[in-house]
């Protein structure tokens, strides 16, 4: 266990994912894409749900009003990525604010509940304000960063557009996670874990648990933005849905199929789950069917997730080696 | 005081002093308000009437976070820790808490106030066991840590409710000398509720008895013993 603590995972897998289009196809970047976008929306979740104990239904939100931030400053204003991503992030944690000002007076279920009504919210105007969001028909043609200076550089030319986006996501979702992971495992980070673990007690040794609780929901709308920002250039468009409650529940499926209580549990549930309905729908059209079979089994036999069980996995290894 | 709950006087006028420095108890018997009244002093509840006052502060109706931060420490009756995480995480939280470093959001945990997290769990008899998750360790121990968690918001009064319920005689008596010992060096004011009366009449200097929300008798262990009332309500029951 202790050896397989020390392995630099983070950048060892980051390293991995930077040759995936190197070696494989380019639907397998296009794949890597989706996976590495919807890592950090999860992950984003998960700090709410995992370490501050707080069961979020509306994530979606925060992840569509980052999509459209992006979109609607590239395509309509042509602002260049480096202003229109960050502006996601900083409009989703604004809304965040406003919003979780008024859920985090709620508690548990009350708490879900309020999370997915402003959800609802966010994708009704999406979905009716036909002059700014384009409505129903949602926003397509969302252009590419400008990539012209970077193939102009010498080693890391050659490379298509959608390759170059690919790394750049690469880049920004390191960064965030980076970023996701100093917050989780700082002074704050533990603050929250209190709040989880006991709120009560939390708020006796002298944390004003409403107002953590506040700032982790501004911190997590944040980066779902970032997430959301990213995911609307890569779909090449910005829709609706995005901030539909059915994308709430996915990522909230994820988070729970990788395992809330480690930090990079939700990022390999989005791995597994993009792969598996990648896999399973070209054998069969009833991937939902087999979605709630793995959930079931998931939620009997694996209640800490994938990364909860490996996890429990490695220790039995280790033990058993050595008793 | 006063606080009632749907028509029921829980607290029914209390009025109660701690000097700076003394060991007080509340005495009585089930339902007699004395956790109540703790809550109406620690802001988990508002007092219908009355104040509760800190020193010289004024601190009633401020939200259990402040009051804390203002130098009030206590423990609850049911164990009330951070069952996931270890003994050490547990007291460091209330040290990172107090000294205000929840804000940060860059620095690690996990080195911050090493030196005092594992010197307060040496005086609880707790640092062998630091790396343990909390939850798993036995209620007397819990109960102890949950000492140590009000210990390191160092507050000027600490406030326990019924610290040794549930623990066996041994646990009971090393769990009060520890309690006594540690008032004692940290001049702390201590205000406590117990149900054992050895306990109380062992290291109480003021005695409050409450019966139905009300003060039937104060003062010194002895003038308690001796009183007619409280033998009758109370000693008396449990004859």
């Amino acid at each position: 266990m202790g050896a397989l603590a020390r392995v630099p995972w983070g950048p060892l897998v980051l390293v991995a994912a930077f040759c995936v289009p190197a070696v494989g196809s380019r639907f397998y970047t296009f794949l890597a894409n989706d996976i590495v976008i919807w890592a950090l929306f999860a992950t984003s979740l998960n700090l709410l749900v995992g370490v501050t104990g707080l069961v979020s239904f509306g994530h979606a939100a925060y992840f569509g009003i980052g999509a459209y931030t992006t979109g609607l400053l590239m395509k309509k204003l042509g602002l260049p990525f480096l202003l229109a991503f960050p502006a996601a992030g900083v409009l989703a944690g604004a809304l965040a604010l406003v919003f979780g000002f008024f859920c985090v007076r709620l508690t548990r279920i009350y708490f879900a509940m309020l999370t997915l009504a402003f959800a609802q919210i966010v994708w009704a105007i999406c979905f009716k304000w036909n002059e700014v969001t384009g409505g129903e028909q949602g926003m397509p043609e969302i252009p590419y960063p400008s990539f012209d200076w970077v193939a102009a550089l010498p080693l890391v030319g050659g490379w298509r557009t959608a390759e170059y986006f690919y790394f750049l996501t690469l880049l920004m979702v390191a960064l965030c996670l980076w970023l996701l992971r100093r917050i989780v495992g700082s002074p704050f980070g533990r603050m929250l874990t209190t709040i989880r673990e006991n709120a009560e007690r939390a708020e006796f040794i002298g944390v004003n648990v409403r107002r953590y609780e506040l700032a982790a929901f501004v911190l997590a709308g944040a980066f779902a933005g970032l997430a959301g920002g990213l995911f609307g250039i890569f779909n090449r468009g910005v829709f609706p849905d995005f901030a539909y409650w059915t994308k709430s529940s996915e990522v909230l499926i994820m988070t729970l199929l990788g395992g809330m209580g480690t930090f990079y549990g939700p990022a390999i549930g989005a791995l597994v789950l993009i792969v598996l309905n990648q896999q399973i729908t070209s054998y069969t059209e009833y991937w939902p069917f087999v979605l709630g079979v793995i959930l079931v089994v998931l939620l009997f036999v694996f209640p800490g997730g994938l990364a909860g069980a490996a996890q429990a996995a490695v220790r039995r290894l280790g033990g058993v080696r050595r008793a | 005081m006063r606080k009632s709950f749907d028509g029921f006087l829980a607290v029914g006028g209390v009025s109660l002093t701690v000097e700076r420095g003394r060991i007080a108890a509340i005495i009585g018997p089930n339902g007699a308000g004395k956790t109540t009244f703790f809550n109406l002093v620690t802001g988990h509840l508002k007092p219908d009437t009355g104040t509760v006052l800190l020193d010289t502060r004024d601190v009633t109706g401020l939200a259990p976070h402040d009051v804390c931060r203002l130098g009030m420490g206590r423990s609850f009756q049911r164990t009330n820790i951070f069952p996931r995480l270890t003994v050490y995480e547990n007291v460091q939280a209330a040290f990172l808490s107090h000294r205000g470093r929840g804000r940060n959001l860059w620095s690690r945990v996990e080195r911050l106030y090493r030196e005092e997290t594992e010197a307060l769990l040496a005086s609880l008899g707790l640092l062998e066991r630091a790396g343990e998750t909390s939850g798993f360790l036995s209620h007397g121990a819990q109960k102890q840590l949950e000492l140590g968690i009000a210990l390191a918001s160092e507050p000027s009064l600490l406030l326990l409710d019924e610290p040794t319920a549930g623990m066996s005689a041994t646990e009971t008596r090393e769990t009060i000398r520890l309690v006594e010992h540690i008032a004692r060096e940290r001049g702390l004011t201590l205000l406590f509720t117990e149900h054992d009366m050895e306990v109380v009449f062992s290291i109480a200097e003021r005695i409050t008895v409450l019966h139905q929300g009300r003060v039937i008798a104060e003062g010194t262990p002895a003038e308690v013993r001796a009183d007619a009332e409280v033998r009758r309500v109370y000693l008396g029951e449990r004859r």
